[in-house]
């Protein structure tokens, strides 16, 4: 590794950190003008034109409130529970390849932070960590609500982990490799993982849903019966970390449902890399219109369905999602075997 | 009738969960209703019951004989009056020289209005009155012949929206 190397990583590092942190930022008004759009009413107008300084305000807003930190709470754990969610939502969009390639002065650059030869597994172990840290604050804050809504988020995760690993077996067998280079470069080649596994990208959507706790599965967080969830204890910045890792959650699983099924950074009908350098733009461009078309359809789809009920939820991960996930590995086997 | 069975392909949800997105996707574009609270404001329609006022006649003197019949016909025992005997030579004998309305208690039930003979106490289409102390929301006879100054001239709410400037005591 030389020094382009380190110094191409580095800015990749701050470039992608300040774009989920921006994304985040967005997210917090378009989740709220959405909800006011499919509600007939403008949402958030009041701060700065059109309300565009709204994320601005709550940030300020979660920095200045008080503090809190309950007296019979578990202190090193709760304080640590924060941290144990944040980091592994940050680390995860590391593997994530963004766009194509790019040439600079003869070196090739890739537009992915880390290229390890294990991306997807690395994704599932870190999803699975982030839960970690929902549970211990559940436990640590001595308080029933955020007991019951940690131990939601674990049996939850244990239900559509399952489901999320098969739907992703049947994408790993037919590009033949774990990093997220081959699958996109794959799916190039060939045709988008969508049109070849359907019912795959379909199991993956509900499971990514569950994965990041997002209506129609926020069950660790329902307000209605938990108060706040996991997270009624927690205030001020040690909320905040949660509030941001739910949503660089979901930035990352949109990134993935995007490279795993939708191509990647893959323009459908256009050679990238006969535009040269000005491809890599518009790969990097429509890698991001695909990540916003699932973050758009995250904040749709919450404010059009209801929470599901717990056993619902249940039923739904082990009955219908994993036999679902093995039909389809099912028929991905057999369709390789008869061409094979 | 329409009935909520559910139909042949609901029950593999996924169709009626796309119906569901259509749903709101299509308002989604729709026109908003939404009025924009304090630079906008919504114009109750004729009859709504808000605040209170009482009316005077042409010559300024208030129209109320203190008979304590609304006071009587309150349900939420709210009205408070003091009657006396009038200042004037002509005209009614009686009059309040205390009339005290606990608007928190006020169910604007509007029985208040009915009971009037002399027809002196109004409920006007003002809505937008709050106040930070239990006090501020005790109005007095002059505050109540305050809301008849205002209100006498047609709707509080659609002149505002013409953009007239209007006081509207008791708000703050
Ligand atoms: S509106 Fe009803 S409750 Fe209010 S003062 Fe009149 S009679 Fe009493
Ligand atoms: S407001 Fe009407 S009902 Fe009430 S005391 Fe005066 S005259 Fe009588």
């Amino acid at each position: 590794m030389d020094t382009f190397d380190v110094i191409a990583s580095l800015i990749k590092v701050v470039v992608v950190f300040g774009a989920i942190i921006l994304t985040v930022a967005i997210m917090t008004l378009a989740e709220r003008r959405v909800a006011g759009f499919i509600q007939y009413r403008l949402g958030p107008n009041r701060v700065g034109p059109w309300g565009l300084l709204q994320p601005v305000a709550d940030g300020l807003k979660f920095f200045l409130k008080e503090d809190i930190i309950p007296d019979n709470v578990n202190k090193p754990i709760y304080l640590l529970a924060p941290v144990i969610t944040i980091v592994p939502a940050l680390m995860t969009f590391a593997v994530i390849p963004f766009g194509a390639s790019l040439e600079i002065a003869g070196h090739t650059v890739k537009l992915q932070v880390a290229d390890i030869n294990i991306g997807l597994l690395y994704i599932l172990a870190l999803t699975s960590v982030g839960v970690y840290g929902l549970v211990l604050a559940g436990w640590s804050s001595g308080s029933k609500y955020p007991l019951l809504g940690g131990l939601r988020s674990s049996a939850q995760l244990i239900s559509y982990e399952l489901a999320m690993g098969l739907a992703i077996v049947g994408v790993i067998m037919v590009s033949g490799g774990l990093t997220f280079n081959e699958i996109v470069a794959h799916q190039q080649a060939t045709s988008w993982n969508f049109w070849k596994q359907p019912l795959a990208a379909l199991v993956f959507l509900v499971a990514i849903f569950a994965e990041t706790n997002r209506l129609p599965f926020d069950l660790t967080e329902a307000e209605q019966e938990l108060v706040g969830g996991y997270h009624t204890e927690y205030s001020s910045f040690k909320y905040i970390m949660f509030f941001l890792s739910e949503y660089a959650n979901m930035i990352t699983a949109s990134a993935f449902m995007v490279c795993l099924f939708f191509g990647g950074w893959d323009i459908p009908f256009v050679d990238e890399a006969a535009l040269g350098n000005w491809g890599v733009v518009f790969s990097v461009l429509a890698f991001a219109f695909k990540v916003g078309f699932f973050l758009f359809l995250y904040i749709w789809i919450r404010w059009t369905f209801p929470r599901f009920r717990y056993d619902q939820l249940m039923r739904l991960g082990w009955k219908v999602m994993l036999p679902l996930g093995l039909v389809n590995i099912f028929a991905v086997g057999l369709w390789m075997a008869l061409r094979a | 009738m329409r009935t909520y069975e559910p139909r042949f392909w609901d029950r593999f949800y996924l169709l009626a969960l796309a119906q569901g997105l259509f749903i709101t996707l299509v308002r989604f574009f729709k026109r908003k209703d939404t009025i924009q609270y304090p630079e906008k404001k919504h114009v109750p329609p004729a009859g709504y019951r808000g605040l209170h006022r009482l009316n005077k006649f042409d010559d300024g003197r208030i129209k109320c004989v203190a008979c304590e019949m609304c006071q009587t016909a309150c349900p939420a025992h709210c009205i408070d009056i003091e009657p006396s005997a009038a200042p004037w030579e002509d005209g009614e004998e009686r009059y309040p020289v205390k009339f005290e309305i606990d608007l928190l208690r006020c169910i604007f039930c509007g029985f208040c209005e009915i009971a009037c003979p002399k027809d002196a106490i109004e409920l006007t289409e003002i809505y937008d009155f709050s106040a930070y102390t239990r006090d501020n929301l005790r109005i007095d006879m002059e505050g109540l012949l305050k809301v008849f100054d205002v209100t006498k001239n047609g709707n509080v709410y659609a002149r505002q929206n013409r953009g007239e400037r209007i006081e509207v005591p008791i708000a703050r």
